[in-house]
């Protein structure tokens, strides 16, 4: 064991997990990271691409090493950052990407074989013949490559989303942050302050520093005890803002059970939070980037300041003795805060030159570390002073390249950052509107300024709101940060740009050498600053070394887009609880329970539920209950739900003027009482939708829709009267869920309904195409006489909540006639038999001509769509017409989707006369129908022609025939 | 984004449907097939500001136009449609 | 009036769902008659007059209003909906057209929704998992159109929070209104 006294763990407590089988122990507080290094772990991976042993590299979110498969089952995820994946009671962790064990690894042959697996290797080897990526090169890099596997079984937990609203929007809860919120909080302002770790204070927990009379980390807790308690401040720990969208929209997790083995009852597993806030502070810190020198990956080389937050925050030293190497005085820091904890730094390997010497310690200026040595952990490393080489035995090596400002979030709208001389990083530019930096993700990298720019942002933030913010600084360090870049050292070997995509500085250099300099080149070609890890450590070094290359400044060569989110997020998170049955809400006509009760077999249509058809004890097949609904409907009287059409209620002096616009036929012309079949079309002409109107009073119609388009059609009603013809005078609202509305068809619906309804139905009393306000047993009703079966049928509608009641009524009252209840089955082969469009005709390339329906456009009026369905090529005499079909042989069932080819033509596309959209078996008729598009097809009528569908590889021989296979003549409806 | 509308103030984006163009309020009534053509067919596509007709279906049903920079997204002016169309002249 | 068709409520039941959550009371109503008015073109004065003497209050826009029978709260920007007892006003819009005359369009629109009302301390806990709206700042008597789910719904702060949703996803908002509020009760 390593650890040492200190530290924030909860020592009372102990919890026992375990990884790659193995058991270990750690405390509350603990990281995956933290509690295997304190048990002498350093090994936890093996990299990308050569199999490389691999250890922790930092100690937060931007980890490009140490990723393991976390739980089993359901929940077990791959990819997880050891160092930020907390300790729980019974956590198990497995290592990735190696076989058969992380000590031995068969693939480590590809370490040895590097020449062949440099930046460009698969591009240039795998690349003939074509046919074998897919199915020989693919599978096996996919194999060897790579990172975690996913579960194959469905995660057991519930995600979720939500929204939030604050004044100001904190994002990271170091110093700069906390006192953001405080001077925010204590002024009353609305506050979010979001950290991706579990503990707030950032870098103060990871420091021996102190901050007003309190040691950094102390000062923190009581920070955050303040915050808790403000009542305008919610504090979201475990929270990652991963995205900075328009206007003051941030997208974050929180990861609500991650740290737990499952969530607790209720709860969910991480929640999706959308965070409006017109001023946020970006205190999201720095991150450290290392050094390029030759093998500089070995488990055990770590950066600096992660090594010495494993120390202060985690009372871990995952070494005995330690070496640190740097370019700037923070680096220093690591050594002696390590030394003052009683470890052996060994030395502290300066690449500056001059300067004060640290007191008690070898520090050597102007040196650097050349190589490293150590195949599953360090144990030594090679030093250059003053031209002497020279190796000392260490365990563990802090390396500090420099910090760069974290601009994950500030530069995700794509302003460029600036580059700073002072710091040698780039430091954010201007972000979006009400979005601010602070401390060190500002490039104000001491204790104060983080302190004071973190206070100044929340006081201009409040002033932008109107309000006032004052604010006191506790003392805190100012030390200045002295940095002389240095970004790789020379070398003969491999010096690790990006560790967790195992890219060089050979690699970066073969790019360039290869013409793909620009940043954005060299990140596909290197695959530098790709996957999880997104390059958060390794890419200033690449583009550094690449400006070294090209003679461009840094500046210049620039750095690769920033987009959301900033670190992986889970797809459980992004789908909340849209997933099975929470997919989307269900929409339940007023019979659902009804007709649940009686069995009935339901098909999704949007978001309704439909009864599909209605099975009968010893019915088996879905054809024996369809063809029965059909037969006894045309024969005596059925009965089905229509309540999904949509209806409109269209109220107002214009009121018919607008439904002259909006409708391509004549509407003006509609008397009180009556009913008109309407088509609607789109400016271009074709039609999207159709169905009836009915006129209830002078200045009031009831419009319905198909099903489908009842949303579409009532965003298009308000575009014509709000912003075509704002004068008119029409009012309208939606009323489809206001009403249960049922079809009685059949010789005997009259018959049926007179026994419900209060006034006379006679054919007299409400003739064909007629409409009227009626009761039934005194309740408020409507009825329509309108058919889509082609049977004497009638709409009949009560306020929904009788729905139930109604539909009940109809079965009791229809029981002498032998009444069933169809479903939409039964309905779509009855509207073929009649020839009626439906949406496979309505297909959004169809005009009125085509449907047979030409001379309902009327060119008397102006109407939307009218003009534009005159063009040339839509009224084309012989252009594509409904028309019927059916089989020659009557025993042959044709296909759907099948296309229409003249007998004896080649099935090409030049010689496609049509298709076939809609597709049943007439029970009637005893054989199967379709209606279809057939190239001139009013003129073929009786001409035999072959229904040919390639992909089924069927051929039928089949007749065209007029689409109203049954009462043409339209005898039945109007009896 | 948020679309600050006119009668109810910053409404999310997620609430609205975007049609395109308001070049759109001027539907040559009556035209003939070119000119109507022209009209449906014929748009710009401006890098920058433009005029844009939302709709706020989820929402107070309000069409709007929105006066919105295509690059950066800042968003300019919004009217009510219906007003928008009146100053054009439309009526009836 | 005794019908011949017994009703349901949204959710299928012969009576109101009544549960609580947690802190949280849900109660559907189903003794709430509604109707929506949208004033003709120029009557829009007429109307308010007409409305106010007979009681029936206009609201302000996003905002509800309350009146001794009737209360209302705005839909869009010429339309309002109108609120009144079940019982005595099922038959709410020609109640209406007699109060409002010609100038107005009515339409009935009780079945149309299915109500929740909620209440509570700290209902704005269990908003934050359903909508956008920012509960915790908005005043007293606000109303808006929001969405749930996919669910589009009329949501009212009036003594806690009223909810109308389309009366066919009554069970789906039930459902989500259950789960949210169980992840912060």
């Amino acid at each position: 064991m390593t650890r040492i006294a200190g530290g924030l763990i909860d020592r009372s407590r102990t919890l026992t997990f375990t990884f790659d089988g193995q058991s270990f122990q750690g405390h509350p507080g603990d990281t995956l990271a933290s509690a295997l290094l304190a048990a002498d772990v350093r090994l936890m991976g093996r990299s990308f691409k050569y199999h490389r042993p691999r250890g922790v590299l930092t100690s937060g979110s931007e980890e490009p090493n140490a990723l393991v498969e976390v739980r089993t089952g359901g929940r077990q995820e791959p990819n997880t950052r050891a160092t930020v994946q907390e300790v729980f009671e019974g956590l198990t962790a497995r290592s990735q990407n190696r076989w058969p064990s992380l000590s031995f690894d068969a693939l480590g042959i590809n370490d040895r074989l590097n020449s062949f697996f440099a930046a460009g290797f698969y591009y240039k080897t795998f690349m003939w013949p074509a046919k074998f990526w897919e199915k020989l090169y693919e599978p096996i890099i996919r194999r060897a490559a790579g990172l975690g596997a996913l579960t194959r079984e469905a995660d057991p937990d519930a995600y979720d989303k939500g929204f939030l609203h604050a004044d100001l929007l904190v994002v990271g809860a170091g110093p700069a942050g906390l006192m953001a919120a405080l001077t925010a909080g204590r002024a009353g302002l609305r506050v979010i302050l979001a950290d991706e770790d579990f503990l707030l204070g950032g870098r103060l927990n990871a420091e021996s520093l102190a901050v007003g009379e309190q040691g950094s980390a102390d000062w923190a807790r009581s920070a955050a005890a303040e915050l808790a308690a403000l009542p305008t401040v919610r504090l979201m720990p475990r929270t990652t803002v991963f995205g900075v969208f328009d206007h003051g929209i941030y997208g974050a997790v929180e990861r609500v059970s991650d740290h737990l083995p499952a969530p607790v009852q209720g709860q969910v597993r991480q929640t999706l939070w959308r965070i409006y806030a017109p001023q946020a502070i970006m205190a999201t810190g720095a991150i450290e980037r290392p050094i390029a020198f030759d093998n500089n990956d070995r488990p055990g080389v770590m950066l600096a300041g992660a090594l010495r937050a494993y120390a202060n925050r985690w009372a871990v030293v995952p070494g005995q003795r330690v070496a640190v190497f740097a370019n700037n005085d923070d680096g220093l820091r690591t050594a002696v805060d390590l030394q003052a904890k009683g470890v052996d730094v060994v030395a502290v390997i300066d690449s500056r030159e001059g300067g004060a010497l640290l007191p008690g310690i070898r520090h050597l200026r102007g040196a650097s570390v050349v190589d490293t040595s150590g195949r599953l952990g360090l144990t030594g490393i090679t030093v250059e002073h003053r031209g002497r080489r020279e190796t000392l035995a260490v365990d563990a090596l802090g390396v500090s390249g420099g910090w760069n400002p974290n601009l994950g979030l500030m530069q995700q709208h794509r302003a460029r950052p600036d580059w700073s001389d002072e710091i040698a990083a780039f430091v954010p530019a201007r972000g979006p509107k009400g979005l601010v930096a602070v401390g060190a993700a500002a490039g104000v990298f001491s204790t104060h300024g983080a302190l004071r720019t973190g206070a100044e942002a929340a006081r201009a933030a409040a002033e932008a709101l109107g309000r006032q913010a004052p604010y006191a600084l506790p003392k805190a360090e100012d030390a200045p940060y002295r940095i002389a870049p240095l970004w790789a050292v020379k070398g003969a070997s491999r010096a690790w740009v990006d560790q967790q995509n195992d890219v060089t500085v050979k690699d970066v250099k073969l790019a360039h050498q290869e013409a793909f300099s620009d940043v954005e080149h060299l990140k596909r070609y290197t695959t530098l600053g790709m996957a999880t890890d997104q390059g958060k450590t390794g890419n200033l070094l690449g583009a550094a070394i690449m400006a070294e290359l090209t003679g461009q400044s840094i500046e210049a060569t620039g750095q690769t887009t920033y987009r959301p989110p900033f670190t992986p997020v889970s797809l459980g998170a992004l789908g909340g609880r849209s997933k099975g049955r929470d997919f989307k809400p269900f929409r339940l006509t007023p019979s659902h329970h009804w007709a649940k009760s009686q069995g009935a077999v339901f098909v999704e249509v949007g978001m309704w539920l439909r009864t599909q058809w209605l099975p009968k004890a010893g019915e088996t097949e879905w054809r024996q209950s369809v063809d029965r609904e059909v037969l006894a409907t045309r024969a005596s009287v059925g009965i089905c739900d229509v309540t999904t059409l949509g209806k409109i209620d269209v109220q107002g002096t214009d009121a018919a003027a607008f439904l002259d616009r909006v409708y391509a036929n004549n509407f003006a012309s509609l008397a009180i009482g009556k009913c008109r079949y309407g088509l609607m079309l789109r400016e271009d002409g074709m039609v999207y939708d159709d169905g009836t109107t009915a006129r209830l009073g002078p200045n009031e119609y009831v419009m319905t829709t198909t099903t489908a388009n009842a949303v579409l059609v009532f965003r298009n009603l308000e575009y014509a009267r709000q912003v075509l013809w704002p004068d008119l005078d029409v009012q309208i609202i939606s009323t489809t869920e206001a009403w249960a509305q049922y079809s009685v068809a059949g010789p005997n619906a009259r018959k049926l309904l007179q026994k419900l309804v209060d006034q006379d139905i006679s054919d007299a009393g409400l003739p064909y195409m007629g409409c009227a306000e009626i009761t039934i047993g005194g309740l408020r009703a409507r009825l329509f006489r309108i058919s889509f079966s082609g049977e004497l049928a009638y709409e009949i509608a009560v306020p929904a909540r009788y729905g139930d009641g109604l539909i009940r009524a109809l079965v009791a009252a229809g029981e002498e006639f032998g009444a069933v209840v169809y479903g939409t089955e039964a309905l779509g082969v009855m509207r073929v038999e009649k020839g009626h469009v439906a949406g496979n005709e309505l297909n959004g390339t169809s005009t009125a001509l085509n449907m047979g329906l030409g001379k309902m456009v009327s060119r008397k009026k102006e109407a939307i769509g009218v003009t534009l369905s005159g063009r040339e090529a839509l009224v084309a005499e012989d252009g594509l017409r409904l028309v019927g079909v059916k089989p020659v042989n009557p025993a042959d069932a044709m296909k759907a989707g099948s296309h229409f080819l003249k007998i004896g033509a080649a099935p090409t596309v030049e010689n496609d006369d049509g298709w076939l959209t809609s597709l049943v078996y007439s029970p009637h008729l005893g054989h199967y129908i379709a209606l279809g598009y057939l190239r001139d097809g009013a003129r073929r009528m009786g001409e035999k022609i072959r229904v040919v569908n390639l992909l089924a590889g069927t051929e039928i021989m089949a007749e065209i025939v007029s689409p109203h296979f049954i009462d043409p003549q339209g005898e039945r409806l109007r009896g | 984004m948020l679309i600050p509308h006119p009668l109810l103030g910053p409404r999310d984006a997620q609430e609205f449907v975007y049609l395109g163009d308001a070049a759109l309020i001027d539907r040559p009534d009556g035209a003939d097939i070119p000119t109507m053509h022209d009209y449906l067919y014929l748009r710009d596509n401006p890098a920058g500001e433009h005029r844009e007709l939302w709709y706020h279906e989820q929402g107070d049903r309000s069409w709007l136009v929105v006066t919105r920079n295509t690059v950066t997204h800042e968003i300019l002016k919004v009217e009510l449609a219906r007003d928008v169309a009146r100053a054009k002249g439309r009526s009836k | 009036m005794d019908k011949l068709l017994k009703p349901l409520t949204a959710l299928g039941k012969a009576e109101p769902l009544r549960e609580t959550i947690g802190p949280w009371e849900l109660v559907e109503r189903v003794d709430v008659a509604l109707a929506s008015v949208a004033p003709r073109r120029g009557r829009e004065a007429e109307v308010s007059a007409a409305a106010a003497k007979a009681g029936v209050p206009v609201p302000g826009v996003a905002r509800a209003a309350e009146g001794e029978v009737f209360a209302s709260f705005w839909l869009t920007p010429d339309m309002f909906m109108v609120e009144a007892p079940f019982a005595s006003h099922e038959d709410i819009r020609p109640k209406l057209l007699a109060i409002l005359g010609d100038g107005a369009s009515v339409t009935e629109q009780t079945d149309a929704w299915v109500r929740f009302d909620l209440t509570g301390a700290g209902l704005e806990r269990v908003f934050q998992k359903l909508c956008n709206v920012d509960l915790g700042a908005a005043p007293e008597g606000f109303a808006t159109r929001t969405v749930i789910e996919h669910m589009g719904c009329y949501l009212i702060k009036r003594n806690g929070v009223t909810l109308y949703g389309a009366r066919s996803m009554a069970g789906s908002l039930h459902h989500a209104i259950h789960l949210a509020a169980g992840t912060v009760a």
